[in-house]
């Protein structure tokens, strides 16, 4: 069953509709409900090789629905330690949910400072009143 | 900018929460619960689809059976009253201008249930060809067509089984319909049509019966699934018949536009064939992706049945056998994939 609509405090947001879960200099990356929401049941992930080397605001795998399929954009820079196989194997798992057991890749951050530019719960959530 | 259109149910779609985009100049619902959900509903069960964007057109009087075979593809000699026939509207080079069944109500009147976006071009071609003796009439806007589709469809309604392409009238809670045993999913099922005004009350018994509602997202995946092509993706007035694997609803033994240059094709051999395809690696294969060795992807989606991505597209005719191997360019990486027969899902019979 697809998740309630929920933006968990603690979490860093990307505007492009991604999150990062930051423990020391790694950091847990994965799309929002409002992102997964729009795309509907996900059929689809396409993910990074692990070693890979994203950068923040472009894009490093793509997610898929039955009816279209979208860019997943870095939040932050670094190297993709870890896949999760979960999702490559069952990527409904995304709708199931978001923020846990459908997150998309760890990474190890290679520029900090970019955490500053991302926003937290209450300024993601006025991006999407916005929209 | 054209203001869009909007079904008598677009109201109850609304209530339902649907999710509405822009369709052929109409505003449809494209989801309401989730475009997988009301797939299998559909295969298991039954799911009704809002198909009141599609046009029908009357053509009466009596020459209307000798019009319609000099311009359709398909024999009407085939079907009798109370009967019905998929067929084609074909230019002179044989390509197809829109796929459409014929309903015959007697030898001087027919109704023609035709593509939503090809709604004016139907009825434009027609009415410029009219013969004699025979009136075409878009009558559109006064009717809306439910499509109720699934194994349990027809019970759910009360309606008794009856022969695919067969119709006739009905009274459901007093509400008159032409059921249309004929469908775009297949599977068994009917296609309701009502007058404009009646349609809310129509869809509200329908989905009083435990029916689901679909939108047209599953509409397209049911479709693709049975392998049933979609004017302006798999067939084009550019694409002939032949080619596109219609030839079974061409008529090439009588005269109808177009029905030379078919001729000719078939005695040739057609250059490219339309066939449809299941990966064989992880992906989802998407309208106008490039096959190697010449061809594109005329339709593809993540088949929710079979759990794989598959397609159709056209490939050279000498490669097109089912069995073939296939590589689809997706977003710049190859992608295996296997020509399948028809249909890529079928039904177990139970």
């Amino acid at each position: 069953m697809a998740a309630p609509e929920a933006y968990p405090e603690g979490l860093k947001y990307h505007a492009e509709h991604d999150w990062a879960r930051v423990d020391g200099d790694e950091a847990v990356l994965g799309i929002t409900w409002f992102a997964q929401d729009a795309l509907g049941e996900l059929v689809h992930y396409e993910a990074p090789a692990a070693g890979a080397t994203i950068a923040k605001d472009s894009p490093y795998g793509e997610v898929e629905s039955v009816k279209a399929v979208s860019d997943v954009i870095a939040p932050l820079s670094g190297d993709v330690l870890e896949v999760n196989q979960k999702v490559v194997d069952a990527p409904e798992t995304v709708n199931d949910d978001p923020y846990g057991e459908g997150w998309l890749v760890r990474i190890r951050m290679s520029n900090s400072s970019e955490l500053d530019a991302l926003l937290d719960a209450e300024a993601y959530r006025a991006v999407l009143e916005e929209q | 900018m054209q203001t869009l259109l909007r079904t008598p149910l677009y109201e109850r779609h609304v209530a339902l929460a649907a999710r509405i985009v822009p369709f052929a100049g109409w505003e449809m619902p494209v989801q309401y619960e989730g475009v997988i959900p009301e797939h299998r509903a559909v295969r298991t069960d039954s799911g009704a689809f809002d198909v009141s964007h599609m046009g029908e057109l009357h053509v009466e009087g009596p020459s209307a059976h000798a019009f319609l075979q000099s311009v359709l593809s398909n024999d009407l000699d085939r079907i009798g009253d109370g009967e019905a026939q998929y067929t084609l509207l074909t230019n002179e080079s044989g390509g197809i201008v829109d796929d459409l069944i014929a309903y015959r109500i007697t030898p001087f009147h027919y109704l023609l249930v035709v593509n939503a976006g090809n709604r004016e071009t139907a009825y434009a071609w027609l009415k410029e060809r009219e013969a004699r003796g025979s009136e075409v009439r878009d009558a559109s806007d006064e009717y809306a067509l439910v499509a109720v589709q699934g194994p349990h469809a027809l019970e759910r309604l009360g309606l008794p089984a009856a022969r695919p392409f067969t119709h006739g009238l009905a009274l459901l809670d007093g509400i008159e319909a032409m059921v249309c045993r004929t469908g775009y999913t297949g599977e068994a099922g009917c296609e309701l049509m009502c007058a404009a005004e009646d349609a809310p009350a129509l869809w509200d018994l329908v989905l009083a019966r435990g029916v689901t509602p679909c939108g047209l997202g599953a509409r397209d995946t049911l479709r693709l699934e049975a392998c049933y092509p979609l004017h302006g993706n798999d067939i084009t007035q550019e694409a002939d018949a032949i080619s596109a694997g219609l030839g079974w609803a061409c008529a090439l033994e009588k005269e109808f536009t177009g029905a030379a240059a078919l001729r000719r094709i078939k005695e040739q051999g057609p250059t490219r064939r339309l066939v449809p395809f299941v990966m064989e690696e992880k992906a989802v294969p998407r309208q106008g992706m490039p096959i190697e060795g010449g061809g594109e992807v005329t339709s593809g989606t993540h088949s929710p049945m079979l759990d794989v991505g598959i397609g159709m597209g056209y490939v050279p005719a000498g490669r097109s056998a089912p069995g073939c191997e296939i590589t689809i360019d997706v977003r710049g990486k190859p992608r295996r994939a296997r020509i399948v027969e028809k249909p890529i899902y079928r039904r177990r019979e139970t």
